[in-house]
């Protein structure tokens, strides 16, 4: 093989060693330090919902350090980075799910279109009915599938008569893609379906009180890949109605179901761009460490 | 410095296959441009044994595109790559059928030496054949320089050249016809001649469609069918 032979000598003195000069393409991690500003495009004309200077707080440790976002109406934003980067603790400060936490103090300015989240007028039930949520686990109430969506209708006083209700729990399970499975046994226990069945129907739940933002924790990870593909399919025809946040371990389906996507890391929103873009060519060198497995 | 980053990869497979493809793919470059530079002597020296050689290197060449595709396939269906990663299996892979169409069209000039080295050599040409051959090499040479470096501005660079071997390839159609007028005997000679360097300047086509890979690699742009000027804008751009 004197081709071959006579071609490595050449490579060796052209230099053209492959995977030896690399340095223009993928700058070091390590040293990468946080943008001064979130880079890309945080900010939007008329939003859904305005962050600004978001900071978390757990007891002394900073958990979100001054991250301002947009979330524009009818759109699916996912929120993604490595575990214990807050993408979780920034989505729960969007409903209040955090006041739970006693050590947990939230400061900044957040705002639902005019409203002030944490205006101490605010009332947070009815707070959390314009902004529901679906956690990682399906969570359905020990109640029948029927009265699992009923529930917040009834708790809001959304429906007066009984035909009312039927109507909003199938209106709601029809939209969650659950309603020609479990037509048949409405009042059968929501505990009995299966695990995908179950978070349609907390999906279901959640709708059913016509909420303006749904907040999703990771809604895909305890179900397999069908039942992903169906909650996929769903969120996509939910943006009609709804603007979505979601938070998901999956770089895959954060690429598959979202229009935008943040990256947060250790606490700060390192960008902010289309979805296609920060799969395709990322701004920030940690979003492309992330985004490519470099580290996390 | 490139192993190091190539190391932080959580997945240390991952790792090794888009090194394996980066490899390979240099392999093949480098067997397509020998194949150009034989290709062109065997011309100019009608040298038959060289022809030869050049059209049987195609088996090899072949192979390591339906090779190469394998691997960028694999990852795409293992690794789901993106951003950089991505953009690398993306450009070697259009990079791939360019270098094969690039080994066809050396094929081609070796057939042309072939014939000629039996109809005795042509009267005219061979400055041109000179000329246009050396000056697409290089830029074959350049481009998989830039490819192997990531360096986006030799890949404008080489952009750039291709525009001059067209150039200079209407001028010497223009003169290479003028030729066949003046000397009809020497009609059928001369149009092996114009056929090798339609194929040369095809290879600079092809050479700057790689080029174009390598910015679309390195910057995320995709720079195809606009002017070298476009070109410049985009990559200085950031």
């Amino acid at each position: 093989m004197d081709t071959a032979q006579s071609l490595d000598n050449r490579d060796a003195e052209a230099g053209r060693t492959p995977a030896t000069q690399d340095k223009d393409h993928r700058p070091a991690m390590q040293d990468t330090p946080y943008p001064e500003h979130t880079v890309g495009h945080p900010f939007l004309d008329d939003p859904k919902m305005r962050l600004r200077d978001v900071n978390v707080f757990y007891a002394d440790n900073q958990a979100i350090h001054n991250v301002s976002l947009d979330i524009g109406k009818n759109e699916v934003i996912a929120l993604i980075g490595p575990s214990g980067c807050g993408k979780s603790t920034f989505l729960r400060s969007l409903n209040r799910m955090n006041d739970t936490i006693d050590i947990c103090r939230v400061n900044g300015e957040l705002f639902l279109e005019r409203q002030d989240l944490y205006d101490s007028k605010m009332d947070v039930v009815e707070l959390r009915a314009r902004v529901g949520m679906v956690f990682q686990k399906p969570n359905p109430f020990p109640k029948s599938i029927y009265d699992n969506v009923a529930y917040g209708p009834r708790l809001h006083g959304l429906a007066d008569k009984k035909y009312d209700l039927d109507e909003m729990v199938e209106t709601s399970l029809r939209k969650a893609g659950l309603w020609d499975e479990v037509k048949d046994r409405l009042h059968a226990p929501g505990t009995g379906l299966s695990g995908g069945q179950q978070q349609r129907l907390c999906i279901a739940r959640t709708i059913a009180v016509s909420p303006e933002v749904v907040l999703m924790d990771e809604p895909c990870s305890a179900l397999d890949p069908i039942a992903t593909a169906k909650i996929e399919e769903l969120i996509a025809e939910l943006t009609e109605s709804y603007t979505i946040a979601i938070v998901t371990h999956s770089m895959q389906q954060a690429a598959r179901v979202s229009h935008r996507t943040a990256y947060f890391h250790l606490g700060r929103l390192i960008e902010v761009n289309d979805t296609d873009t920060v799969f395709t060519k990322p701004e920030h060198a940690l979003t492309e460490a992330y985004i490519t497995g470099r580290f996390g | 410095m490139d192993r190091m980053h190539f190391g932080q990869h959580s997945s240390s497979q991952f790792n090794e296959a888009l090194e394996s493809i980066r490899n390979h793919l240099m392999e093949m470059g480098g067997l397509v441009e020998k194949q150009v530079v034989d290709a062109l002597e065997s011309l100019l020296h009608a040298d038959s044994g060289l022809a030869e050689k050049v059209m049987h290197t195609e088996e090899k060449v072949d192979q390591l595109e339906i090779q190469i595709d394998e691997e960028c396939a694999r990852v795409l269906a293992l690794r789901q790559p993106a951003a950089s990663d991505l953009r690398l299996i993306i450009a070697v892979s259009k990079a791939v059928s360019d270098l094969e169409r690039i080994g066809d069209e050396s094929a081609k000039i070796a057939a042309m030496a072939l014939q000629l080295s039996e109809q005795g050599e042509s009267p005219r040409g061979y400055v041109e054949v000179r000329h246009i051959g050396n000056h697409v090499r290089n830029m074959l040479r350049d481009t998989l320089d830039a490819f192997a470096r990531f360096d986006a501005d030799k890949a404008l660079d080489v952009a750039a050249e291709d525009n001059e071997v067209d150039l200079e390839y209407r001028s010497a159609m223009r003169s290479l016809v003028t030729f066949m007028m003046e000397d009809p005997r020497a009609i059928s000679r001369v149009l092996n001649i114009i056929w090798s360097l339609r194929a040369l300047e095809r290879i600079g086509d092809h050479a700057r469609n790689i080029a174009e890979q390598v910015i679309y690699l390195v910057k995320g742009k995709d720079v195809r069918h606009i002017s070298v000027d476009e070109m410049q804008k985009q990559v200085k751009k950031d």
